[in-house]
């Protein structure tokens, strides 16, 4: 016996872990660039881990005042909270530690966006369906984790950048009447801006977060294994079967393979590009604010709410003073958060189908969702632009204001042109499909009939392209009938609305007696 | 080789080395007369009480500057009075390319410079002569700043519209703070002196000679120190960390999960 077969009998003998190791190697995963996306978070996750752990040993998350007295020569003698000045030390004293700390930070960019893409590709394909609804929940708190553990971050290093997003929070937090200020003066453990934060940021920001974001991450990948991946549909691909390749060998080694080229990727912007340059942006002091000031980009959809809100909406009513401006911007992020949270189990509820989904969506069969996340993704857009209005303005030679009303034009009507311009796109592109169905497709082969008449030559397309383009979902608005009891509900009736506004306008897929029919004729 | 030979010859051609070789030269030539030509103008040291400079630069005001400025410097609808702005007004002004306007707007942008640098010392020399006025810094009110005392009051004085990394910032319709990293010293000095535009006048009293001095230091500092994390992507902050990521990183990523997933089938 080999030296690994007597090591592992030794293992199995005293685990059984060969059970273990037999059922989640032969797990099946079919190959889409898009099902790695996830994956580059996973990666991206724990290459935060690692860097953020060295970043720990050397960090010192402690508002008390000293004087710098590094080796950056402008900041020389300034006095600074020591969470700056351990983060200068980082970066110009330590061997390695500002690599360290630009591999953290674009680990962490990387981590949110491919968050962001992940979540939109699981949207447009309805991987989101039955039985994935609550794994769809759990990926939602995991991206608003993410953006916590985003922010804390951010805030930590006690720079200028860094304390003036710490003071929208507290604006945010103080507008809320009667309790904003009790908890703001709790969070900062007195008046903005204090001497505790740093140091209680730094718990949730290295425990508490990074706890709850693993936890989450295990239950997640466990709903993968339990329900299987999803794939696209296909050539021999069902709702029962999974088609692709077993986790050992071959995705063990792409995935671990996969691993080290995400980490390549961000050791190489961390190598080259400069990020988040806490030198030049000096110690947090309540009263400079640096033009061009932003949020990391996954905070600036909420930066741009408040940028678009107009101003002077504030009302004094039982002797408080109602912030609208910043109440209204909070408001509608939280209800835009909701209902991204909310859409499968809606989703469900309007459709009335209970049953399970493996295979995915191709966006264009399901026209109505395809273009509410569409109009989603343009609404997240234009706030995303609110936030770097300034930037916009003195890039494009525009005026300000011109920028911030028309992206608070677009904030309303864009959406809306989104969805419609979208659901149209989708039954187009559907309706070709039909075509190449029931006609075949153009050879462009030009053939001159006897009598003078050109045509052009179509031809059928395989049985397998074909079941491609005919096998799919075909909702059709529900009826509205009376319950047992004889009524109909309001909530039957919304239901039904609903059913409408999603499948009213709808191709149906091309059934097998239209098929016949269109190849009988075109024999004749 | 022989039809080497033969190809250059037929053909009346120069070979491809000598054209380099006179291209070279002929760069080395233009790009060396351009150097000692413009080193002595920018060498030259004008005495700006001189009557005939002052002369001199009245003429230049005539025909460049009257029309808006009228022509005794009085102003007019379309431009203010330059009487008791100063040399240093004056010398920011032209200096940078701002004046003469090209077109009425929000703020004059900065554009090459129309005028040689005793032109432009003759209109200040001029405009110096009608009223007192800030004048020009001297070399040795440009130097020997403490740095770090600038950085921070760079940071409390500027930033908020400069950006703090004086990457230039937006104001209010369709202003701008302009960028700092290619700005001359005395330039710098000469707008805290004069409020140039929509800039605060920034006055002894406000910020002493000495204090502009380390500012200017600071901004001399980071002119010659690049940022030591690499790429500054305009210094430009989150917005241009963010849109990196978007478009190299996950470009990059994206690209190589479909290499990955492609490699297989």
């Amino acid at each position: 016996m080999s030296i690994t077969a007597k090591a592992s009998n030794y293992l199995d003998e005293r685990t059984s872990i060969s059970g273990a190791v037999k059922e989640f190697g032969r797990k099946i995963f079919p190959d889409h660039w898009s099902f790695l996306l996830g994956e580059v978070a996973l990666y991206s996750f724990v290459i935060i881990l690692l860097s953020g752990t060295f970043l720990t040993f050397f960090f010192q998350a402690s508002m008390t005042p000293v004087e710098y007295s590094g080796s950056y020569v402008p900041l020389k003698g300034v006095e600074m909270s020591a969470a700056m000045s351990s983060t200068l030390d980082i970066s110009f004293d330590i061997r390695g530690g500002l690599l360290m700390r630009q591999v953290h930070h674009w680990a962490a960019l990387l981590f949110v966006s491919a968050i962001g893409l992940h979540m939109l590709r699981v949207f447009f394909t309805g991987a989101f369906r039955k039985p994935r609804e609550i794994n769809w929940s759990i990926g939602f708190v995991l991206f608003v984790l993410a953006m916590a553990e985003g922010f804390t971050g951010y805030s930590l290093p006690d720079d200028l950048l860094s304390g003036n997003g710490l003071r929208i929070i507290d604006g945010m937090i103080v507008a809320f009447p009667v309790v904003g200020t009790w908890i703001s003066f709790l969070l900062f453990g007195g008046e903005f801006p204090g001497g505790d934060i740093v140091g209680r940021l730094y718990s949730l920001h290295i425990l508490l977060l990074p706890l709850i974001v693993i936890a989450f991450i295990g239950v997640h990948l466990m709903f993968v294994i339990i329900h299987k991946h999803t794939q696209y549909p296909g050539p021999g691909r069902t709702e029962q079967n999974v088609v692709g390749y077993p986790v050992l060998p071959v995705y063990a080694a792409k995935a671990g393979g996969f691993f080290f080229i995400v980490f390549g990727v961000v050791a190489l912007f961390a190598a080259t590009v400069t990020i988040n340059p806490i030198w030049s942006y000096g110690p947090y002091d309540p009263s400079p604010v640096s033009a061009g000031t932003q949020p990391d980009w996954y905070i600036g959809f909420a930066d741009g709410a408040l940028r678009l809100m107009p101003p002077h909406l504030e009302t004094y009513w039982f002797g408080y003073t109602w912030s609208w401006n910043i109440l209204i911007p909070v408001i509608i992020l939280v209800v835009f958060l909701a209902v991204v949270f909310a859409y499968p189990f809606f989703e469900a509820w309007v459709t009335g189908d209970k049953r399970e989904h493996h295979l995915l969506d191709r966006p264009r069969n399901a026209p109505v969702r395809t273009a509410i996340g569409a109009a989603g993704v343009t609404f997240y857009a234009v706030l995303w632009a609110a936030a770097s209005s300034d930037i916009i303005a003195t890039h494009f030679k525009v005026t300000m204001e011109g920028v911030i009303n028309t992206l608070q034009i677009l904030l309303v009507l864009g959406p809306i042109f989104a969805f419609m311009i979208t659901k149209r796109m989708c039954l187009a592109l559907q309706k070709k499909d039909r075509e190449i169905v029931l006609h075949g497709y153009e050879t462009g082969r030009i053939v001159r009939l006897p009598g003078g008449e050109f045509i052009e030559v179509h031809e059928q397309i395989d049985e397998f392209e074909r079941w491609q383009l005919v096998s799919f979902n075909d909702n059709a608005p529900i009826m509205l009938r009376p319950n047992p009891r004889g009524r109909i509900t309001s909530r039957m009736r919304a239901r039904a609305n609903w059913s409408r506004f999603f499948f009213e306008d709808r191709i149906a897929p091309v059934s097998k007696s239209e098929h016949m029919e269109a190849l009988e004729h075109a024999h004749h | 080789m022989r039809k080497k030979n033969v190809s250059s010859l037929k053909s009346g051609r120069r070979r491809p080395a000598v054209s380099a070789a006179l291209l070279v030269l002929g760069l080395l030539v233009t790009g060396g007369a351009y150097a000692a030509f413009s080193a002595s103008t920018a060498s030259a040291e004008v005495d700006l009480q001189s009557q005939q400079v002052i002369t001199e630069g009245q003429k230049l005001f005539a025909a460049n500057c009257a029309t808006c400025h009228g022509q005794q410097a009085q102003g007019t609808e379309a431009g203010p009075s330059l009487i008791g702005v100063g040399s240093a007004a004056v010398d920011f002004q032209v200096g940078t390319g701002r004046m003469p306007m090209q077109a009425q707007g929000p703020q004059a942008p900065e554009k090459p410079v129309q005028f040689t640098d005793e032109q432009v010392k003759a209109l200040a020399a001029y405009v110096a002569s009608l009223a007192p006025g800030p004048s020009i810094p001297t070399a040795d009110q440009l130097v020997n700043g403490n740095v770090a005392n600038g950085g921070e009051l760079f940071r409390i004085n500027c930033a908020m519209c400069h950006n703090v990394a004086g990457a230039g910032g937006a104001l209010t319709e369709g202003k701008y703070a302009p960028e700092l990293k290619s700005v001359e010293a005395v330039h710098v000095y000469e707008a805290m002196l004069t409020g140039p535009q929509n800039m605060p006048v920034f006055n002894d009293l406000n910020l002493t000679p000495e204090d502009k001095k380390d500012i200017i230091a600071y901004l001399e500092y980071n002119k010659n120190h690049p940022s030591v994390g690499g790429l500054e992507l305009s210094s430009l902050g989150p917005v241009s960390e963010g849109l990196f990521i978007w478009i190299f990183g996950i470009g990059a990523i994206v690209g190589l999960t479909i290499w990955i997933t492609a490699k297989s089938n």
